[in-house]
């Protein structure tokens, strides 16, 4: 459990470090709680570590027009606990779910979007936001939304020459209301099955989308305002989360779970205790996230 | 006994325990990597090592051919055609085995030149299923044998047929037991170094071993050499084993050759990469139970039927996981008559060996499954059908069938105290309500023998008894000290028991203090063991809680010596008659005229400078060395009895669990364990074992599994797919009592606690899951039991 030989190099600006990441085989290390491991096993092998920790203007965690900007540096123990970061209630809900302390005080949120495993938790935040991924190289800058960012297992549309400098989630808004829940075997583990929700109600107008991780090759994410409506017509329009939960149980969830799990299942998890797991987070999540946004939309706190 | 803070712990929690990666014994060691085999089952065509040999840094690389030309096969516990190497030789038969061994400056290097190891393998079907092993026309792991068996013997005891012929029901049921272990934080790590002396070669090698000691010849066996030509030295701070760092004595033999061929000694590490892959485990176990049983529930005869799965080779000590419990095979229960077919199967998976508990979870799973069962058959409450079959109170010593003599205990009173700290008549309650609420809630009970002191006499069940060497017999399980007195009156306890965390300096402390009529402070015990130095033989180590019963048996006996001592000097110095003086507060005194006193360290110094005090005849001789070899543990008998164990605890766990119906996660709503260990000698040190058990058993219980795919890969192979529980996994209300009927036969009257739950907690989480899914007409027959595993039995019996 020893890495094969590597260059390493810590430019100090991201002008440096996106010409360091022109040579062929380099790759970034941020906070290196995948990477590390990788290159220890010989997983991995890249010519050439770039290491960002010495570039000031990653380290960035800010606000404006309304998005909550997360630099490729920035921590997830910093997210989890920076007052900026509650403008983005989702990544309050998740972050404790991330790993363990010790993983989060050195993991980065970037890092974590950038490596897209199919369980992880930011992927799944970043996608159900609609987060947009700022991606530099030498031959410039562009953006991508979640949407189309995750192409599969552990593949995102990152150039090799390419840095993911900033993530930018957007912030909520009043009538929104979330929800977060996952399922391990054990604490820290990577999730058997998880979901994140978001639900807006404006008016007699609700609608719902979320995004399930650990079910997938990447972050599966679907409008289920159809199904939240369903389950109101049986509920109805102001009902108590436990009644909800149940209507929800008692069928939109689990249509919900048979589209959204596509996966041959493993040790841990088949297909359908993964479709059992994510129809139970569901029905929980959803209810909760429509009550949280009609409160606020009717101004309870 | 006096509660003391362990004196271990400063140092451990301080970042100053010194294990052997810490030590650099021999300067101008070298870094060993291990190349190991991609393969379940494959014949080894070629080997060319020349292009790692060739790379920067590289001393040796050594493979097949150098292994031949200097090992032979280890000496196995039974006679079979499955010759045993450190590495593969003409195959290899599961992934991990080592092939190749490249030394260089740093494991860096080593690693890097490692890829340049060049094999070519033929790869072979492979088979890693116990049933599919036994088929007649399985793949063959080894080409001299005649199948996968590499050991089947039967034992009948008392009139099984009659028995059976008679019974009211006949209970039969299947089980199966996983492979499991209990990863140490430490890894296996060995500095060996060989040197060509005038008399023959030489090797001395530092390892993290802690016995059995017998493997001691089987290494020396290998390398053709007289067992006190292999110094082993052992580090006073091993990171726990729980019996699976008794599997490093084959790299011990490796990394000899290894210091060969480079001419330097040699240092390997293991990686967890490598532990999880090659190391040792518990062994796997298909099982067949079936008891004879009359209208009350109570059960007449046993018949049993065991199959481990001891993976590639039938490495040493194995097949000693079925012959463990030999004595104590009928558990806790009165049952006159047993048959006990037992067998050891090879597959293409990794050897297996120690793992606290040895054996004791295996059989215990199937028989406190079936006493469940029996219940169930009979319409018997699960307390009350153990109630009627346990060994009663009176019985003591009682007499297995299969040659056990139980020395002490009392059944009904522990299973009673464990049921009302459960409040289990509370928990029915409450399991009737959960149930109407179509909610899942079950209950558990275990009822175990927990056997401590092994008698290593049992190794030779495995052999029959024609075959056996007449009085060349295997039996005994003896421990040694020595306690010596410096001229300031300053204890020394040299142990070599080989701890690997247990805290044995604590107790052998406070034992030798007390004994001495010392301040504690004024005992210094030492941990070394060195083959060379330390009193040693084929039964020492840290393996079957033998420290308890019999180190401590034998430090008593070391203390009177030295006390016969002191008070002769102190007769000297008082005047008095030696038999009237007392140690006492640190002095030697006369009993009936305390004032009449003179310090121990003036006894002690006595000795020391002005031995031609001492009274004609008397050695001035403040060392003893003690041996403490308890008469009862013989050799089996011709008719294949043998009592397996000096000492039998006893362990009741009352465990009840709810199961989400939404996740299906089984979690631990309450557990109440009872141990009697005999005589308690440190309530925090027996309170830690039972916690440490615990946890292991929660690990098999629930989550943890070496798991290989039906072509022989290993799929849990890294601590993302091997799951232990971790301390939030481990937080559950306990309530733990325990019971206290000393043992006869040891001096202080304690027996061993080390493994008693790790045994009986795993059935008895199973039984509680068991219970809770009775309603859903599921049969629990075997574990991990996780959502994924319930999920898969709940839709079955939903589709069928």
């Amino acid at each position: 459990m020893k890495a094969a030989p590597f260059a390493y190099v810590r430019p100090g600006t991201v002008e440096d470090t996106v010409v360091e990441l022109e040579l062929e085989g380099a790759k970034v290390l941020a906070g290196g709680q995948s990477l590390v491991p990788v290159l220890a096993m010989r997983l991995g092998r890249p010519s050439s570590l770039v290491d960002l920790s010495a570039v000031p203007e990653l380290t960035k965690l800010s606000r404006d027009n309304g998005s909550l900007r997360v630099g490729a540096m920035v921590r997830q123990r910093q997210v989890q606990y920076d007052d900026l970061a509650r403008a983005v209630p989702l990544l309050g809900l998740a972050l404790p779910w991330v790993g363990h302390r010790e993983i989060r005080s050195r993991g980065t949120v970037c890092g974590s979007i950038a490596h897209a495993d199919p369980s992880a938790e930011l992927p799944a935040i970043a996608s159900c936001l609609g987060a947009t991924m700022t991606l530099r190289s030498t031959r410039g800058s562009r953006q991508v939304s979640a949407g189309d960012f995750f192409t599969g297992a552990m593949s995102t549309v990152i150039e090799p020459d390419e840095l993911l400098t900033e993530v930018s989630f957007p912030v909520a808004s009043p009538d929104e209301g979330f929800g977060f829940g996952e399922f391990a075997r054990r604490h820290g583990d990577f999730a058997l099955a998880g979901v994140a929700v978001r639900v807006r109600t404006t008016g007699e107008t609700v609608t719902a989308n979320i995004t399930c991780f650990g079910v997938a090759d990447r972050p599966a994410s679907a409008d289920v305002s159809t199904h939240l409506r369903a389950a109101l017509d049986v509920t109805g329009p102001e009902p108590d989360e436990a009644d909800l939960r149940r209507a929800l149980a008692a069928g939109p969830a689990e249509e919900i779970a048979a589209a959204v799990v596509d996966t041959v299942g493993d040790a841990h998890a088949s297909p359908g205790y993964r479709r059992q797991l994510v129809a139970g987070l569901l029905s929980r999540q959803l209810s909760r996230a429509f009550v949280k946004s009609r409160r606020r939309e009717s101004g309870v706190r | 006994m006096t509660e003391l803070a362990r004196i271990e712990d400063a140092a451990l929690l301080t970042g100053q325990g010194r294990f052997l990666d810490d030590l650099d014994p021999l300067p101008g060691t070298l870094v060993a990597t291990v190349v190991r085999s991609p393969h379940a089952h494959a014949r080894i065509l070629s080997v060319n090592l020349d292009r790692a040999r060739a790379q920067p840094g590289v001393a040796a690389v050594i493979g097949p051919e150098e292994i031949l030309a200097t090992l032979k096969p280890f000496p196995l516990s039974v006679s079979a055609p499955t010759p045993y190497y450190p590495t593969a030789t003409d195959k290899t038969r599961f992934v991990g085995e080592p092939v190749a061994v490249v030394i260089a400056s740093d494991r860096y290097l080593a690693e890097d030149a490692a890829e340049f190891v060049e094999i070519d393998y033929e790869p072979l079907a492979a088979v890693v299923r116990t049933d599919a092993a036994l088929e007649p026309d399985a793949p063959r792991l080894h080409d001299q044998a005649e199948s996968n068996v590499a050991t089947d013997r039967t034992f009948e005891f008392g009139d099984v047929d009659g028995a059976f012929a008679a019974a009211q029901h006949v209970v039969s049921r299947s089980y199966s037991f996983p492979r499991y272990s209990s990863t140490p934080m430490e890894c296996y790590s060995v500095v060996a170094d060989w040197r060509d002396g005038r008399e023959g070669p030489e090797v001395t090698a530092h390892a993290n071993f802690h016995g059995p000691f017998s493997m001691a010849p089987v290494v020396a066996g290998a390398l053709g050499i007289p067992t006190s030509s292999l110094r082993l030295v052992v580090p006073a701070d091993i990171g726990g084993s729980f019996g699976i760092k008794s599997a490093v004595y084959p790299y011990i033999a490796l990394m000899a050759v290894a210091s060969k061929y480079a001419g330097r000694p040699v240092r390997w590490t293991e990686d967890r990469l490598e532990h999880l892959l090659a190391s040792s485990s518990g062994s796997d176990r298909l099982m067949t139970f079936e008891a004879a049983v009359d209208h009350q529930g109570v059960v007449s005869a046993l018949r049993v039927d065991l199959i481990d799965n001891v993976g590639a080779y039938l490495r040493p000590p194995e097949p000693s996981t079925l012959y463990r419990c030999f004595g104590n095979i009928t558990g806790a229960y009165d049952i006159d008559a047993v048959t006990i077919r037992a067998r050891a199967v090879v597959t293409n998976k990794a050897p297996t060996g120690l793992n606290r508990g040895f054996g004791g979870q295996q059989l215990y799973f199937g028989l406190e499954r079936l006493m469940d069962d029996i219940g169930v058959v009979c319409d018997i409450d699960p307390a009350d059908i153990r109630r009627r079959n346990m060994v009663p109170a009176d019985a003591f010593p009682y007499a297995t069938p299969s040659g056990g003599i139980y020395d002490s205990g009392d059944y009904h009173s522990a299973l009673d105290l464990a049921l009302e700290n459960a409040d289990y008549e509370g928990l029915r309650k409450q399991q009737r309500i959960v149930r109407e609420n179509g909610e899942w809630m079950g209950i558990g009970i275990a009822t175990i023998v927990d056997p401590s002191a092994t008698n290593i006499g049992y190794v030779g069940l495995a052999t029959p008894v024609q075959d056996r060497t007449a009085k060349r017999g295997k039996s005994g399980s003896t421990e040694h000290v020595r306690v010596s007195v410096d001229p300031q009156g300053i204890v020394s306890v040299l142990l070599g028991t080989v701890p690997q965390g247990q805290g044995h300096a604590t107790v052998a402390r406070d034992i030798v203090a007390e004994h001495l009529g010392l301040p504690v402070a004024q005992v210094r015990p030492r941990v070394e063991m060195d083959t060379a130095t330390t009193p040693w033989t084929i039964s020492s180590g840290s393996y079957s809680s033998r420290f308890a019963p019999l180190l401590t048996s034998a430090l008593l006996e070391a203390c009177d010596r030295i006390a016969e001592t002191i008070k002769l000097a102190g007769s000297v110095l008082l005047g008095a008659d030696p038999a009237a003086l007392e140690l006492i507060d640190g002095t030697v005194r006369v009993a009936d005229e305390p004032s009449r006193s003179v310090a121990f360290r003036h006894a002690a110094g006595l000795v020391h400078w002005d031995p031609g005090s001492l009274p004609e005849g008397v050695s001035a001789r403040l060392y003893e060395e003690a041996a403490f070899t308890p008469p009862q543990s013989k050799a089996a008998s011709r008719t294949d009895q043998i009592n397996s164990s000096l000492c039998y605890g006893f362990v009741a766990d009352v465990v009840a669990v709810r199961i989400d119906k939404e996740t299906l996660k089984v979690t631990i709503e309450k557990l109440s364990s009872v141990h009697d260990a005999g005589t308690i000698l440190n309530p925090t040190l027996l309170e830690g074992q039972v916690h440490g058990a615990m946890v292991q058993a929660l690990g098999g219980a629930l989550f943890e599994e070496m798991t290989y795919s039906d072509a022989g890969q290993p799929t849990a192979g890294t601590f993302m797919d091997y799951l232990c529980p971790t301390s939030a996994e481990s937080c559950f209300p306990l309530v733990s009592g325990h019971q206290e009927t000393p043992s006869p036969l040891t001096r202080l009257g304690a027996k061993g606690s080390g493994e008693g739950t790790s045994m009986s907690l795993p059935v008895a989480i199973a039984n509680a899951v068991a219970d809770a899914l009775a309603p859903e007409g599921i049969e629990i027959t075997s574990m991990p039991l996780h959502g994924n595993v319930l999920h898969q039995l709940l839709n079955t019996t939903k589709g069928s």
